[in-house]
């Protein structure tokens, strides 16, 4: 439930580590076009669920690569765990992209490397070592059902069994922030289902999650997600959740 | 760190496409002239040091009294004068026999007995080498007053005067050969970084990619810098035994035409030694290369 009139208005500046994401008063343009998103302000609260929608081309995937350091704003603040990012050197970027997941709208999977592989990627990365990461790695293909086609590469596999390659890919180091453009978007609705459950596992193992998502029956099979909502490039809170999120107590 | 060690999972990240690209091939015919060009430039830079070693305190004195015994006789003396001088290495006086043979080849006559030749009155020569290292105008000076009081008249030509420019030719020859191994040098450098710039355009997405999950430039920067070092060593390895192997069949025939001047023209142990670490040079050098261009480009993708 909104609580109208906490603490948190309006005007009350963002409580320094409070949330763990903080977008201010965030234009972004491509080039000298008009901003395709314009005063974006909101905050995420650490363990919270949040769906992101918006028409196609509202700017949901622009935002979201703002949130997975993809893209610098052109203007606005954004902070991310308690620091600024704006004006963040770009050596201290993978530190903090390594606490994120992301599931990309294309999923950008690696063509040459096999379903195990591509999972395993984000491990290998942060340097664990092959006995670490075998288990792991065997048991998220297991939980998305293809440990028949651990050796498959991405091309030989089916939309459906790409996304889900993406999705373990971007869960498999137990990120605490997790970026999914349309995970749904190529499955049917069981799988669509099962892997939202996987959402909302690890979002209560206390994963900060956010979904852009056109599809309005899985916004509503989760329990106290918040809704965000973007027209025309500016964000719409039909509920008021954002500003004064539910306790989560 | 030439050849970055990445662990094998990690090599998979690049598709396996060794040496089927030009730049194996290009670096190769590329090593191959840097070796010869430095060849020629060492063995010319040592030629001229030899010529000009030999040159520098060498004078032939020429004695052109007309009557022939006095000229002989002055000749002998100026010989034997000189040879007990503290400033002279040796002395030696010029046989007319040799003189006649050499003049022999000019007229024709190879055995020195044409009756014009004969006829000609020959200037006695007495060929002086001085002791390295003193003061040659000090020498000289006291050289010629031994000269003016031995034999007046003669002439004192130092040889420095006539092959000094043949001494200078092939010593310029030899800073050209030093540029074209510097311009090649930095045409090696030049294939490298397009090279480099090359696998990142065609890796673009996978670059991005890693970037996302939290790659620092180092790690994607030795995954390509490996392949590349990889590659080019592969190239340099080719070019430099395509340029080995034309230099012993050179130095085979120089040695088997030429025995008296193949101590002069041939490379010595320092040259033999940096010919062998220049290919060295260049994997280090291509390596860097590749890494600095590598990083200054992943610079600029955020
Ligand atoms: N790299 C880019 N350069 C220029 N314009 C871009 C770029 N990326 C996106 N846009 C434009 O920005 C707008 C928002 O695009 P975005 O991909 O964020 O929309 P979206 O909400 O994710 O759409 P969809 O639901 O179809 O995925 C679109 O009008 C798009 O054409
Ligand atoms: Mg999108």
């Amino acid at each position: 439930m909104p609580r109208a009139g906490d603490a948190m208005t309006d005007a009350a500046p963002p409580r320094p580590g409070g949330a763990m994401v903080e977008f201010s008063g965030v234009g972004l343009r491509y080039g000298p076009d008009a901003e395709i998103l314009s005063d974006i302000s909101f905050n995420l609260q650490p363990g919270s669920f949040y769906f992101l929608t918006g028409a196609s081309g509202a700017g949901k995937t622009s935002l979201l690569r703002m949130l997975y350091l993809a893209q610098r704003p052109s203007r606005g603040i954004v902070r991310l765990f308690g620091e600024d990012l704006v004006a963040m050197p770009r050596h201290r970027l993978p530190g903090f992209r390594r606490r994120i997941g992301v599931v990309f709208q294309d999923f950008r999977l690696i063509p040459h490397l096999s379903a195990r592989d591509n999972i395993a990627l984000p491990l290998r990365i942060a340097g664990v070592s092959e006995e670490d990461l075998a288990g792991p790695v065997g048991e998220m293909l297991s939980w998305i059902g293809l440990s028949a086609r651990a050796d498959a590469f991405p091309p030989t596999l089916s939309g459906g069994e790409q996304q889900r390659v993406a999705i373990a890919r971007a869960v498999i180091a137990r990120p605490q922030l997790l970026v999914a453009d349309e995970p749904t978007g190529n499955v049917d609705p069981d799988m669509a289902m099962r892997l939202l459950g996987l959402f909302e596992a690890l979002n209560r193992l206390g994963t900060t999650v956010v979904v852009a998502t056109h599809d309005i029956h899985l916004i509503s099979r989760i329990d106290n997600a918040q809704m965000m909502r973007l027209e025309k490039g500016r964000l719409s809170d039909p509920t008021g959740a954002l500003r004064y999120p539910p306790n989560r107590a | 760190m030439i050849i970055p060690r990445v662990p094998v999972q990690h090599r998979r990240l690049l598709p396996d496409r060794r040496l089927t690209g030009p730049t194996p091939w290009v670096i190769a015919i590329l090593m191959m002239l840097t070796l010869l060009a430095a060849a020629a430039g060492i063995g010319l830079a040592r030629s001229a040091n030899a010529i000009g070693d030999a040159i520098a305190g060498r004078v032939t004195v020429q004695i052109v009294t007309a009557n022939p015994v006095a000229r002989a006789a002055q000749a002998a003396a100026l010989r034997r004068r000189a040879a007990g001088e503290p400033y002279v290495r040796a002395a030696r006086a010029v046989e007319q026999d040799e003189l006649l043979a050499t003049l022999g080849q000019w007229f024709g006559s190879e055995g020195g007995d044409d009756p014009v030749l004969k006829s000609l009155p020959l200037p006695a020569l007495v060929d002086i080498d001085f002791v390295g290292g003193g003061d040659r105008a000090g020498q000289m000076a006291r050289l010629r007053a031994l000269v003016s009081a031995e034999a007046p008249g003669a002439r004192i030509i130092p040889h420095a005067e006539w092959l000094g420019p043949v001494a200078r030719l092939i010593r310029s020859l030899a800073w050209v050969a030093g540029g074209l191994v510097l311009l090649m040098i930095a045409a090696s450098a030049a294939v490298v970084i397009m090279t480099a710039r090359a696998a990142l355009g065609t890796h673009y997405a996978t670059i991005e990619m890693l970037h996302l999950i939290g790659a620092t430039d180092r790690q994607i920067a030795r995954l390509f810098q490996r392949r590349i070092a990889i590659d080019t060593a592969y190239g340099i390895a080719l070019g430099s035994a395509v340029a080995a192997a034309i230099l012993l069949l050179i130095g085979w025939q120089w040695s088997g035409v030429t025995a008296g001047l193949a101590a002069t023209a041939s490379l010595g142990p320092a040259g033999w030694a940096l010919l062998l670490a220049l290919p060295l040079l260049a994997i280090a050098l291509a390596a860097l290369t590749a890494r600095q261009t590598l990083l200054a480009a992943l610079k600029k993708i955020l």
